[in-house]
């Protein structure tokens, strides 16, 4: 299928913070600033920054979490087999919506629910949207498990999240998220609070679940490597804006903007002889030209599919 | 000359259910101005031989045998006071998320001396002023910093404010125990590269402890990999990476990603550390182990052994006497 399961244009948040009680200056913080970018079908597309640019932001937005404040965000209707605006999606069509985003947070500690067991984490997305009756819904749970490595399921349902190591509760995490068959899942760094040898088990279940269930990730990393591992696509976002994106060997190949270069530049390599090219960019600089080019900036094509943000070309190459 | 010899180490935590040896025959040496890396999993003894270097370890943490000799003294036959010299004169450390452990109503700038003026009474207060203000000039940190309380400082700043603080009473050995964990990877490149300045310019020696072995690549001139309170692999960290001989140390490099090189499959190591709590003996990492054979025995002894110059790898009797 070539169509697009996401559209997202112009996507913003902004964020109004008051100086202080008496004061009547509102300020504003851009915390997305017009990003667009399209998620094909079955594809998954890295979103990789440092701390505070905008990429959970990005993430609640999209997973309707929180309300965007301008732009647009259209799903693909598997019903109608057309794109629609998530602005137009209103009560019990909204709740439906609902089933095919699911989220993945960061830190499988904080995210499950300590006085619930396993089978009831697990249970709680189906009884909520009430789908099936209970032994439908058990039925269900005892199959997830299995899909994602818990066997034999009937051990793992009565246990408590901290009887599980943290790789087993991230599991957990994503068999509560894909029993809903959501056709998009939004991960966030879900693998960084996990060992080495753990993430690796992680990331190939992801893989894996993704291929044989057709679900699309966005996935928020600021590990490039993890990015480049799990991705097709990657977009880099600075300061609320995104500044490139690309297919992923191409990106880290033959990247352009000076930030995207900074940010491979500052990845340590598995490899003692290697020698790290050093790049070093002036970041208040950056930030000035970022945020003098308010606005929706034009992104360019410098090759297929490969888009720059165009101010930061003029400024800074 | 060897500024740090730590032989034969064994610690142990003593808890509800059970003595739980967690530094088990730890062994290796680190010369003056050279850079020891520790690898290995969460749980894996890492952070309690960074303890035990400094006897920093929790009230129930014992060394119950073995010699930390730095400097030409035994740091664990120091009583209370001798070892308050060797703390932060000697060796200091950088804990793991340190950056949070700044007290959040008083200065940086106090607070750093007040670790001066616990260690240097006599020195004036101009003299401690000048000394924070070439320290933050080694870290990268304007000077004005020291006016300034914790919360005005970013997660970068405040780290790097950490490392002029584990300079400050100008120790021979620094500990640096996950420095970067909690930042993202710019700052954590800008402080691996801080570390690395200061190494250089003061000449000192550095341990270096991390779960991330990129990170120990590129640090580090000598490595050990540690596995369930063992140190199963150590030598120089070239050799390590290109002949690793150990079978979890294989498996560390074979799931570690790179953004660099061809894209290649990892591998994932399953299972999970075992429970230290009861004592074993044999090969700790066979249940886990990709290279299991039939020859592979619980019960036989395990020893480091040298396989090339100074590469040493954990091997049981079985394999010796092949």
């Amino acid at each position: 299928m070539n169509n697009n399961l996401i559209e997202v244009s112009n996507l913003e948040k902004y964020f109004e913070i008051s100086g202080g009680i008496f004061s009547r200056n509102k300020q504003v913080v851009k915390a997305v600033d017009g990003i667009s970018f399209n998620i094909p079908y079955g594809s998954s597309l890295g979103l990789v920054g440092q701390s505070g640019c905008g990429k959970t932001t990005t993430a609640r937005a999209l997973s309707l979490l929180d309300p965007k404040t301008g732009g647009d965000v259209s799903f693909y209707n598997d019903e109608t087999k057309s794109m629609q605006s998530i602005d137009e999606l209103e009560g019990d069509e909204l709740k439906k919506f609902r089933r095919n985003i699911q989220m993945i947070f960061q830190d499988p500690y904080e995210s499950l629910n300590p006085r619930w067991n396993i089978k009831d984490i697990i249970l709680e997305p189906l009884n909520i949207h009430n789908i099936g009756n209970l032994s439908d819904r058990e039925e269900a749970v005892f199959e997830i498990l299995k899909t994602v490595g818990l066997t034999p399921p009937e051990n793992y349902m009565p246990r408590f999240p901290h009887e599980l190591s943290g790789g087993q509760r991230q599991r957990v995490s994503i068999a509560r998220t894909l029993i809903m068959k959501p056709k998009f899942v939004v991960c966030d760094e879900p693998t960084s609070m996990l060992d080495v040898s753990i993430r690796i088990s992680i990331m190939d279940l992801m893989l894996n679940l993704a291929k044989d269930l057709e679900v699309s990730y966005l996935y928020i990393t600021h590990d490039l490597a993890v990015a480049r591992y799990m991705c097709d696509r990657i977009a880099v976002m600075f300061n609320g804006k995104i500044v490139e994106i690309a297919e992923t060997e191409e990106l880290l190949s033959n990247p352009i903007h000076p930030y995207t270069k900074r940010l491979i530049s500052s990845i340590p390599i598995p490899d003692p002889s290697y020698n790290r090219t050093k790049y070093e960019i002036d970041f208040t600089e950056l930030d000035q030209i970022i945020s003098t080019n308010s606005g929706n900036a034009d992104m360019v094509e410098v090759k297929d599919n490969h888009y720059v943000a165009t101010h930061d070309v003029k400024g800074l190459l | 000359m060897n500024i740090l010899e730590v032989k034969n180490l064994n610690m142990s935590y003593e808890t509800l259910e059970g003595s739980v040896a967690a530094v088990k025959d730890v062994t290796f040496s680190l010369k003056e101005g050279e850079s020891f890396g520790i690898v290995g999993e969460s749980g894996c003894g890492k952070t309690s031989v960074a303890m035990s270097l400094l006897q920093l370890q929790a009230d129930n943490g014992k060394i119950t045998s073995g010699e930390i000799i730095f400097d030409g003294k035994d740091i664990v036959k120091l009583n209370e006071k001798e070892l308050r010299d060797v703390r932060w004169s000697g060796i200091s450390i950088v804990f793991q998320g340190a950056m949070n452990s700044w007290n959040p109503v008083v200065k940086i700038g106090e607070q750093i001396r007040e670790a001066i003026r616990e260690h240097y009474p006599d020195k004036t207060k101009e003299e401690n002023t000048d000394k924070i203000n070439e320290l933050f000039n080694i870290v990268g940190l304007d000077s004005s910093i020291a006016d300034r309380y914790p919360h005005e400082l970013s997660g970068g700043m405040k780290q790097r404010a950490v490392i002029a603080l584990a300079l400050s009473c100008d120790p021979k050995l620094i500990i640096a125990d996950e420095p970067t964990t909690a930042l993202d990877v710019v700052i954590q490149d800008q402080i691996l590269n801080e570390i690395r300045k200061v190494q250089d310019i003061l000449g000192l020696s550095l341990i270096y402890i991390s779960h991330d072995i990129a990170v120990i690549a590129e640090m580090t001139d000598n490595m050990a990999v540690m596995y369930a309170g063992r140190i199963v692999e150590k030598g120089p960290t070239k050799e390590v990476f290109e002949n690793p001989r150990h079978s979890y140390t294989q498996s560390l490099l074979a799931s570690t990603p790179s953004v660099v090189g061809d894209k290649i499959k990892l591998k994932s190591l399953d299972g999970e550390p075992p429970s230290l709590i009861n004592e074993q003996i044999g090969c700790s990492f066979a249940p886990r182990c990709p290279n299991k054979n039939t020859s592979c025995n619980p019960n036989h002894n395990m020893e480091l052994v040298e396989v090339a110059s100074d590469h040493y790898v954990d091997i049981c009797n079985a394999e010796r006497s092949k």
